[in-house]
C-alpha cells in the first residue's frame, strides 16, 4: 500500500502522517509537494493538518488551489481514497471535493484537546473496519472547526448517510457539551456520497502510538490499509 | 489603472461569533447602543480601467470568498462604475457544485 502525504507551505501535521504510516504501520508513504501536478501513482492520498498558505483568506483557500489539487480531484472524482485531517478538510471543502464550509468555532478559542466521536459510517475506506457506534478518542487542534451547510446539504448529508463521525461524551452521548467547536449536528467528520472521501476534525496520526495516549486513530489508516488491499470489501458508492 | 475595493462578510445567518465578542468588548467599554457587530474582510484590487466587472465577481466567487457563507459588494473608483453591488443572493453557481456530492 502507498500512502502520499499532501505537503503544502504551512503544513504541520504532515511528518507526523508520515511517521504514523511508514514508521508505526510499515507503509510506504510518499511526500507530494503542493507545486507537483501528479500524485505519482499513490493508492491513498492524506492531506494532513497545519496552516497551508498561511490559511491567508480562509482556511484552505489558497491550498485549494494549488497545482496538486488538480490531481487530488482527478484521483478522487475517479474513486479514490482521500483523507482531509483538519486543515487538510478544510481544503477538501474549499476544493469543492466535499460539500459545506468550516467557520470560526462558536467559543472563538482555538481548541487543543483529546476528543471522543462516534462512527456513524461505515460506507468509507477509512471506517470500513470499524462498527457504527464505536467511540474514538483523538485529539484536535483548531480555530475553525465549526461545520456548516444550508439545511438542504445537511438533509443530503443525513440521508445519504455521508456524516461519518460525531463529537460525543466517552459513552458515545452526542451532547452539546461534547461538541468542542458549535459545528451543526455534532459533525466532525463527513464523507463524498460515493465513500472515497472522507474529511475529518480530529487528528489520527496524533492518536496512532500508547505513548501519545490513544492508539484509536491508528484504526482509521489500518481500516484504509485493509479496504484498499481488498481484504474488507468495502461497499463504495451508496 | 482604477482601484477596486471588495467587502467580504458572513451571510445573514451564519454565526458571526467575531462580531458577537468584539459587540461584547465595545459594550464593556460602555458602548451599551451598539445593537450588533458584524465583522468582514476587505481587499483592493488594483486593474486596468475597462477590466470587466463580471470577472471581478468571478473572482469573488471562486477564490475571494466563500459563496456558501459570505457575500461581497464591489466598491469602485472608476467613474461610472456601480458604487455598490451584492452578487451573493443574485447568482451562486458555486454553492450547487459544493453542495452535493
Amino acid at each position: 500500500m502507498r500512502f502520499g502525504v499532501v505537503v503544502f507551505p504551512g503544513s504541520n501535521c504532515d511528518r507526523d502522517c508520515v511517521h504514523a504510516l511508514r514508521t508505526v504501520l510499515g507503509q510506504d508513504v510518499a511526500e507530494l509537494w503542493h507545486g507537483d501536478d501528479s500524485i505519482r501513482g499513490v493508492d491513498c492520498v492524506v492531506l494532513p493538518g497545519g496552516f497551508a498558505y498561511g490559511d491567508y483568506l480562509r482556511a484552505g483557500a489558497i491550498a485549494a488551489t494549488a497545482p496538486v489539487m488538480e490531481a487530488v480531484g482527478r484521483f478522487a472524482r475517479a474513486g479514490g481514497a482521500v483523507i482531509g485531517i483538519c486543515n487538510g478538510f478544510q481544503i477538501l471543502l474549499e476544493a469543492g471535493l466535499l460539500p459545506g464550509a468550516m467557520i470560526r468555532n462558536a467559543s472563538l478559542q482555538f481548541r487543543c484537546r483529546d476528543v471522543w466521536m462516534r462512527v456513524e459510517s461505515t460506507q468509507t475506506p477509512f471506517t470500513a473496519g470499524l462498527r457504527v457506534g464505536q467511540v474514538l478518542q483523538m485529539p484536535i487542534a483548531h480555530g475553525e472547526g465549526n461545520y456548516y451547510a444550508p439545511p438542504s446539504v445537511f438533509d443530503a448529508l443525513e440521508q445519504h448517510g455521508q456524516i461519518v463521525f460525531r463529537y460525543c461524551d466517552p459513552t458515545g452521548a452526542v451532547t452539546a457539551d461534547a461538541n468542542p467547536n458549535g459545528a451543526a449536528r455534532g459533525i466532525a467528520g463527513i464523507r463524498s456520497a460515493q465513500g472515497n472521501v472522507v474529511g475529518v476534525m480530529p487528528h489520527p496520526e496524533r492518536a496512532s502510538e500508547a505513548i501519545l495516549g490513544s492508539t484509536d486513530g491508528r484504526l482509521l489508516f489500518q481500516s484504509a490499509i485493509d479496504s484498499l488491499a481488498g481484504l474488507r470489501g468495502v461497499t463504495v458508492g451508496a | 489603472m482604477a482601484t477596486i475595493r471588495i467587502i467580504v462578510t458572513l451571510k445573514p445567518g451564519v454565526l458571526d461569533a467575531q462580531g458577537q465578542a468584539v459587540r461584547r468588548g465595545l459594550r464593556a467599554l460602555g458602548y451599551g447602543a451598539v445593537q450588533d457587530v458584524k465583522m468582514g474582510r476587505y481587499i483592493e484590487l488594483t486593474i486596468p480601467d475597462a477590466y470587466p466587472q463580471e470577472e471581478i465577481h468571478q473572482m469573488c466567487d471562486r477564490l475571494l470568498a466563500n459563496p456558501l457563507i459570505e457575500e461581497w459588494r464591489l466598491e469602485s473608483s472608476r467613474p461610472n462604475g456601480d458604487r455598490t453591488r451584492s452578487r451573493a443572493e443574485a447568482r451562486s453557481p458555486k454553492p450547487e457544485a459544493r453542495g452535493l456530492h
